[in-house]
């Protein structure tokens, strides 16, 4: 299993409400201990993943943006966000709890062929 | 062509489910092999042994188990998204102290690391209910 495969996987949902996102960074987390380069782009209602000061503790969840803060240590730091998405929803670069790339659609399309495998969320 | 499937969708709640099956019934119909099928989040429900749908409905779980002993495919579950959903084999039933096992005959649960080897392995992963 030494071929490298690049991976991206497209996280589009909230951070609570449905398992969706945390199984998306589980994902990215397992793929990147096996050693396969990673990128994360956050589309649609997934960019409130990137919050700063979540408090999902009165909801009786674990912390979502604690996990994204790991990303770096496991060489997952190519992370993108759908600037419009982002935009639309009154949210700026400066609200992420990570340094992002924001890209627009066409960029997006690029990205995604860019990778081998797309895996979303 | 190597395909693997991804099963994100529940039996019954989503389509995905369904359409998971036939779409591997059409691979192997056309010559593909599958190397693995995953199944994550609730598409785990696809499983189990206890469901009991009318008999004018689909069992999944049981088209499943022919399809895989016709064609020895792994079918493989994520063992997070299962035991905190209710589905166990006898290993897991004895190391939380439950009361039975309900993963239906050739499943077998496993870790996220199965999905990432599908995914470099085969030349399409394919996600269905995501």
């Amino acid at each position: 299993m030494s071929t490298n495969k690049r991976f991206l996987i497209i996280s589009r949902r909230p951070p609570y409400g449905s398992s969706h996102a945390r199984d998306a960074l589980d994902t990215a987390l397992t793929t990147a201990v096996f050693e396969q380069p990673v990128s994360m782009l956050f589309l649609d209602d997934g960019v409130y993943q990137l919050l700063q000061a979540q408090q999902p503790a009165g909801i009786q969840q674990k912390n979502l943006g604690a996990t994204l803060s790991a990303l770096p240590m496991y060489d997952i730091d190519q992370l993108y966000v759908c600037d419009s998405a982002l935009r639309s929803r009154g949210l700026g670069p400066d609200d992420c709890l990570l340094p992002v790339q924001l890209l627009d659609s066409n960029a997006i399309a690029q990205l995604i062929r860019n990778h081998d495998v797309v895996l979303s969320f | 062509m190597i395909f693997s499937l991804l099963v994100y969708a529940a039996p019954h709640s989503h389509q995905g489910a369904e359409t998971a099956y036939r779409f591997a019934v059409a691979c192997l119909a056309q010559g593909h092999s599958i190397h693995r099928v995953f199944f994550y989040g609730d598409g785990v429900h696809g499983a189990t042994a206890l469901a009991a749908p009318p008999q004018d409905e689909p069992n999944l779980p049981a088209r499943w188990q022919a399809l895989a002993q016709t064609h020895k495919l792994d079918l493989v579950v994520c063992i997070a998204a299962a035991v905190r959903r209710g589905l166990l084999d006898a290993n897991e039933a004895r190391r939380y102290e439950k009361p039975g096992h309900n993963l239906q005959q050739d499943f077998e649960l496993s870790g996220l690391g199965q999905l990432a080897e599908a995914a470099i392995v085969s030349d399409r992963l394919i996600t269905f209910g995501a």
